[in-house]
């Protein structure tokens, strides 16, 4: 019975598209409850960037603490109220603004603004599908996750602030309201906004894989799938399997709170109150256990998408194939293996058995490999070829970059004996910033630019591409690559204010240089806002429904698909998605059957 | 084309149909009931690492020795868990031969073996409610800071400790929190899920009635609940082997 249920799906979906333009569709319908990929697409990525922005402030409001510690400015208190007192950013406050900008960008921009645009956008149209396999939780996978926004943003409103004990919010920091203004209402909301934000992944992450497995076109075997959707696919397996141990933590840690038990307490003293605590038993490091059983693989959900599309953009505008498919597959499966192995990387001075600490050494050290052969690849596509420089391919490039430069810097922090001196030092800023923070964000940049076509049917401005382009590029640099210097030189993560120390009285200067850089790269991406909403309603108009000569499916749609994605008959595919300039053509489109006497075909 | 020539049957993977020949309901299902898995393995795996990082553990011969309406002398160990056992795995017995009237589109069949399947369900959560109500409420006596008093099974403490001599009598002592923690935290969880598979089944149940499924040529719901109820069932026997037998 289960074959014709398939076929009985396919049928419905089919049905649909037949009768879809019959009937008016209400505006409610279509652009706020809409079942439709491409717009459950546009939702995420219009929430993912009012968060960047919110993100961003707050980077900005925190940098200026870093930059000008001694220094008030009256404006902030008018603004900001008593969070601000005298024009200075309060302590409390400084550690809110730091945590919400970690847990902001990690997972509403990075994860859900990220895989839920370009999965939502890319897995049914490089499918060939209809739509996700059950546009039903696909939209549910979206209110999840805006309903996980309104919470955290509400947590800024709470009389006691948001959460402020990190975004990884280690106990017992995180357990125990009298310990931290940010430990009371603000971390109950970063809790229950992460659970809700968990449902959301994972809604989302079911649909993306059942639809990559099941409702691929006919003719699209897994090795002709362009490597986004690999990418997305491992994505998704990797949040489907690592967010459930997040949400265990959380509801550990929720009990901790609110009921007394002792999962990660015990032997605690609060000074404020003078009283010890009856917990007895827990482990705080249990906790950091489950987090990072998330928070490695997290990073990793961050990261392959952008891989992916990177991959995918660099071999459009090399017009070359990509180098070495099946290993570019290989290296992402391969890492999403060992994502799951090498979580204690980040717990090495918590007194980890320096035993077991080897032993994730090793595993850690041999992430560098897939790693490395991705990089190699990209290298070597782009080695020869005839590169059109689109904002999206100087993204794409630049992404690349990043991810060489930050990932050398994972191979010192991942040897234990190096990460002892390194652990919670601007080192480890430093690495995870570039690696994954700005690489990742220029993958979704380079999505942006190369697929806004696709969802608008206009072209975004390019001169201010460019100039988005160069001022992040050369931004994020200047940057990041100095704060590897304070961590080695042993400037701590997460203080409020370094200039106390003697021995750190020097970076005085250079963290006001990185403060006003700081400003400077974000007033940059607020002109990419604008680009984005002006060429929204005003860009140049698409007039080839293939923009960029690509062969992948999303471009054999009219420019403007309707819910349905192709009019007529879902095309067929006949070959893998990287024939560039083979046989004398500058590309060969996925739906092209191989001819007769064409070379060597994949 | 030579491809055209090779039988689509032998294909799986290329495209144009799925290839483990399941609906993406069911592929759907697998993959969360794989991602429910890591949520209880996280749990369990952090009550083993307290568990076994703590001096005594209570043995769960003695604190689970009771029986509604078998008196307070009773001595009857993991009878009463038994049961609650004995109930689900029945329950899982019921929801297959309801998957199988489904196949057979025997609506009858179905509702029939859905209404078992529910009260099962509801009797395993009635026997939890009642095991923790005797745990919560039952006090025992400890000797705390050299005197006697009385203490029930909490989150935040227990009564299972050690036993030492007092004043020429055996009485117990406290024992881990922890213990209660996680047998609360983690048998909550499952019977939540054992509610919420309750509450599934309900709807299964209308839906079966209301021809739901009859006009739709095929009672694939029924199997996806059967996943669901079977990986409920299947949890349980881990919990119980973690917090019972161990
Ligand atoms: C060869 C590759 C890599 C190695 C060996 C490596 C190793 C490490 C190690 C050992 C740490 C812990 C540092 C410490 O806290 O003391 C760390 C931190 C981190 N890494 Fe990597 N890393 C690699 C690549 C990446 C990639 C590709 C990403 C993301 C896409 C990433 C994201 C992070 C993040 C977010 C943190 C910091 C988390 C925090 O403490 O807040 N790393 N890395
Ligand atoms: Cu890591």
């Amino acid at each position: 019975m289960s074959h014709e249920a398939v076929m009985h799906a396919h049928a419905a979906v089919g049905h649909e598209e037949h009768h879809g333009h019959h009937h008016h569709e209400s505006f409610i319908s279509k652009y706020i409850f809409s079942q439709d990929h491409k717009m459950i697409s546009k939702q995420f990525l219009f929430t993912g960037i009012v968060w960047a922005i919110l993100g961003g402030l707050m980077s900005v409001l925190f940098r200026l603490q870093l930059g000008y510690p001694n220094e008030t400015f009256p404006i902030l208190e008018d603004l900001l109220g008593k969070w601000a007192k005298g024009g200075k950013i309060q302590p409390e406050f400084y550690y809110a603004l730091v945590t919400m900008h970690g847990t902001v960008l990690v997972f509403f921009v990075l994860t859900a603004g990220l895989s839920g645009t370009f999965s939502n956008l890319l897995i049914p149209l490089q499918c060939g599908a209809r739509d996700m396999a059950s546009p039903f939780l696909n939209m549910l996978s979206y209110w999840f996750f805006f309903a996980a926004s309104i919470v955290m943003i509400s947590s800024f409103f709470v009389e006691t602030g948001a959460a402020s004990g990190g975004w990884t919010s280690y106990p017992p920091l995180s357990a125990i309201g009298d310990f931290s203004e940010g430990s009371k209402a603000g971390m109950d909301c970063w809790l229950i906004s992460m659970a809700l934000f968990i449902v959301s992944s994972l809604l989302g992450g079911l649909n993306y894989i059942a639809t990559i497995l099941n409702m691929r076109t006919k003719g699209l075997s897994m090795t002709k799938l362009p490597l986004t959707i690999w990418a997305f696919f491992f994505t998704a397996v990797l949040g489907v399997l690592s967010f459930p141990v997040l949400l265990s933590g959380a509801i550990l840690l929720l009990f901790d709170r609110h009921l007394g038990t002792s999962f990660y307490l015990s032997d605690v003293f609060v000074s404020k109150t003078q009283t010890a605590l009856p917990n007895e038993g827990g482990s705080a490091i249990l906790y950091q256990h489950l987090f990072w059983f998330l928070g490695h693989p997290e990073v990793y959900i961050i990261l392959l998408p952008a891989m992916g599309m990177a991959s995918e953009i660099i071999s459009t505008n090399s017009r070359k194939p990509i180098f070495g498919y099946m290993a570019m597959v290989g290296s992402l499966f391969a890492i999403c293996i060992l994502a799951f192995l090498v979580w204690a990387h980040h717990m090495f001075v918590t007194g980890l058995n320096p035993f077991l600490g080897a032993a994730f050494v090793l595993l850690t050290l041999l992430i560098a490999v897939p790693s490395a052969i991705k990089v190699f690849n990209w290298l070597t596509t782009l080695w020869k070829g005839n590169i059109r420089f689109t904002p999206a391919m100087l993204f794409a490039i630049g992404f690349v970059s990043l991810f060489i430069s930050g990932g050398l810097t994972g191979i010192y922090l991942g040897n234990s004996a190096l990460d002892y001196q390194l652990h919670d030092t601007y080192f480890v800023v430093a690495h995870f910033h570039i690696v994954m923070g700005v690489a990742s964000m220029f993958g979704m940049f380079a999505g942006i630019y190369h697929w806004f076509p696709k969802m608008y049917g206009r072209y975004l401005n390019h001169t201010l591409g460019y100039i988005h382009f160069w001022v992040t590029m050369i931004g994020a640099y200047m940057i990041f690559w100095p704060m590897h210097y304070q961590g080695l030189a042993g400037a701590p993560r997460r203080y409020y204010d370094i200039s106390n120390w003697h021995f750190l009285k020097g970076f005085d200067g250079l963290n006001q240089f990185i403060s006003t850089v700081a400003l400077i790269v974000f007033a940059t991406q607020i002109l990419f806002v604008f680009n984005y909403f002006f060429s929204m309603f005003r860009g140049r108009k698409l007039k080839n429904p293939n923009p960029w000569g690509s062969n992948t499916l999303e471009w054999t749609t009219p420019i403007n698909p309707g819910h349905g994605n192709w009019p007529g008959e879902i095309p067929e595919v006949h070959r893998w998605a990287y024939d560039y300039s083979k046989d004398g053509r500058e590309f060969i489109p996925q739906t092209e059957p191989i001819g007769a006497g064409e070379s060597g075909h994949h | 084309m030579a491809q055209a020539a090779i039988p689509q049957e032998h294909k799986w993977w290329s495209g144009g149909k799925s290839p483990f020949n399941v609906s993406y309901g069911k592929l759907m299902m697998w993959y969360f009931l794989m991602s429910d898995t890591f949520t209880f393995g996280a749990f369990l795996i952090s009550y083993g690492t307290i568990r076994f990082s703590q001096e005594y553990w209570p043995n769960p011969n003695h604190v689970f020795n009771s029986f509604p309406f078998a008196g307070h002398e009773a001595n009857l160990p993991l009878a009463f868990v038994s049961l609650m056992t004995f109930i689900l795995i029945i329950s899982s017995v019921t929801m297959v031969l309801a998957v199988h009237a489904g196949h057979n589109m025997d609506k009858k069949g179905v509702q029939k073996y859905m209404l078992l399947t529910i009260l099962g369900g509801l009797a395993f959560l009635g026997c939890q409610a009642w095991e923790w109500t005797h745990l919560l409420t039952g006090a025992h006596h400890v000797l705390i800071d050299g005197q006697i008093q009385e203490l029930n099974t909490t989150v935040s403490h227990n009564p299972w400790g050690p036993q030492v001599m007092h004043n020429g009598e055996l009485v117990g002592t406290p024992g881990p929190v922890a213990f209660g923690g996680y047998f609360f935290g983690i048998t909550g969880f499952h019977g939540f899920h054992v509610f919420s598979g309750v509450v599934i089944n309900i709807i299964m149940y209308i839906m079966t009635t209301r021809d739901v499924f009859h006009n739709r040529g095929h009672y694939e719901m029924i199997e996806k609940a059967g996943l669901y109820w079977h990986f409920v069932d299947l949890v349980w026997v881990f919990v119980f082997l973690c917090f019972y037998l161990i």
